[in-house]
């Protein structure tokens, strides 16, 4: 704690928004590379559930290609969503969170890295394996890349509002279900547009409209929501 | 003499008012009930393409815009409460938050029960259906998390900032049909005009009255519950308790 204290007083004195950032990005990586058997039990997650589809559904080249950019976009919402409670449940519970609270460093700054550390360990790992997992589904070179465009631009909004909703939930009673109630039906939309670009291109369309949507939804994700989890840890300071 | 804006503001004052309105309401929400019922089920003509069917559109359209309606009404409380950290506008959210709810199962139940002689099917996904299916979520989690937490106050303060981020999934809902080519038809009813014969205009417009009335009767009985439960321990409720 003290440690802590010591390092956020010497990050900068005064505090902008991008040492904040800085500052909150290397520690949460930092912590994530201590363990990486956490990473890599959510990659692994990932990996195991997307292939668990065509045991269960059957194994017909048609069918997985074209449930394979769904399937894999699901599996990358599920993934995102189990790694949540990870970004701010063990900092609450020690103490870290409040100390980082009453620094006076830009809380939306560090807010901001700690998301930004949580996309970098689970969704940008995803983004980088889904055209592995989309070879077994057996989808064509351009919707690979599709498919690869929509993660990289989607998983930074899954990981922008996951953190509100479970910044919203720290404390609660319910854990884990409440989260998924909170934060699955928001992510919908991130699905719907994701997965529709890559099948956009699959069927002989263009992805861009799909693409530039989200792009558009990532802007206002990143400018609209770490305001919002910065209330929301706030709320759970009280 | 000077107004007093907050006077209703202090739970005990607003809950001796709401005692007074809330039969108010509903007693207009039965005469306009009553009314919307005669004018669309005897009044109103047959459709010509739907046949009788199409009379569902009554409790269905009506109970669509209430999901809608009260969802936005719900967030304006949760932001006032925020803002202005007082205990009755976010009171008033918890007790919309059910009847919402109620609106948003219901015009999902409806809808299905006309989609299938009109479509075929019970249940398409279609980007109106969907997003309509996403805003009962949110209803559900809404009241989840404001029942989450040991101390009220901090669900109260949760909940209504959940209830700010999903505002989003409202003009998601209402635009779905005009952004997306899908089953659900366009409405008829725009602010600049209709499309539809006038009695079922009307009759849709006394069941939409009728709804809202009910919205406001329900919703103020149920704060009057979540006041005496919030303050049990003052003096106004045991003395209220003991007369």
């Amino acid at each position: 704690m003290n440690v802590l204290a010591e390092r956020l007083a010497a990050a900068e004195p005064g505090g902008s928004f991008a040492a904040a950032f800085a500052w909150a990005f290397s520690r949460d990586v930092r912590l994530t590379m201590r363990h990486p058997g956490e990473t890599l039990l959510v990659v692994a997650f990932f990996v195991l559930v997307a292939s668990l589809f065509p045991l269960g559904v059957g194994a017909e080249p048609q069918l997985l290609q074209r449930i394979g950019p769904g399937v894999i976009w699901v599996c990358a919402l599920l993934a995102a969503f189990l790694s949540l409670p990870a970004m701010f449940a063990s900092d609450y519970a020690d103490g870290s969170l409040e100390q980082m609270t009453l620094s006076p460093h830009p809380m939306a700054g560090w807010a901001s890295g700690k998301i930004a550390a949580h996309w970098f360990s689970t969704g940008l790992p995803l983004t980088v394996l889904s055209p592995l997992l989309g070879l077994q589904y057996g989808l064509e070179g351009g919707t690979l890349l599709a498919l690869a465009a929509a993660l990289a631009l989607g998983t930074p909004v899954l990981s922008l509002l996951g953190a509100a909703c479970t910044a919203l939930a720290l404390g609660a009673r319910g854990g884990g279900m409440l989260l998924a109630l909170l934060a699955l039906p928001l992510f919908v939309p991130v699905l719907v547009f994701g997965a529709g670009a890559a099948e956009a291109q699959a069927s002989g369309l263009s992805a861009a409209p799909h693409l530039s949507i989200l792009g558009a939804g990532l802007i206002v994700a990143a400018m609209g929501l770490p305001p919002a989890v910065c209330a929301a840890v706030r709320i759970a300071m009280d | 003499m000077k107004l007093n804006w907050f006077y209703f503001a202090s739970p005990s004052t607003f809950y001796r008012l709401a005692g007074r309105m809330a039969p108010v309401f509903f007693a207009l929400a039965a005469l306009l009930g009553a009314a919307g019922l005669y004018v669309g089920l005897v009044v109103a003509p047959t459709d010509a393409q739907q046949g009788e069917v199409y009379r569902i559109i009554f409790i269905h359209v009506p109970a669509s815009w209430m999901s809608m309606f009260i969802y936005f009404v719900m967030a304006c409380y949760g932001g006032v409460s925020l803002t202005f950290n007082t205990r009755l506008a976010a009171m008033m959210a918890r007790a919309l938050a059910p009847t919402g709810a109620m609106f948003t199962f219901v015009a999902l139940w409806t809808g299905s029960f006309w989609g299938r002689p009109t479509w075929g099917t019970y249940w398409v996904w279609d980007a109106r259906i969907t997003s309509e299916l996403v805003l009962l979520f949110l209803y559900f989690g809404f009241i989840a998390l404001a029942n989450a937490f040991e101390d009220p106050r901090r669900g109260d303060r949760a909940a209504a900032l959940l209830a700010l981020i999903g505002l989003v999934n409202l003009p998601i809902i209402y635009f779905s049909v005009l952004w997306w080519n899908t089953l659900h038809q366009g409405s008829s009813v725009k602010f600049t005009g209709t499309t539809m014969q006038v009695q079922m205009l009307w009759g849709m417009l006394l069941m939409a009255l009728s709804f809202w009335m009910y919205s406001l009767g329900a919703s103020l009985t149920r704060v009057r519950a979540i006041i005496l439960e919030r303050e049990r321990r003052t003096h106004w409720v045991r003395e209220l308790a003991t007369t």
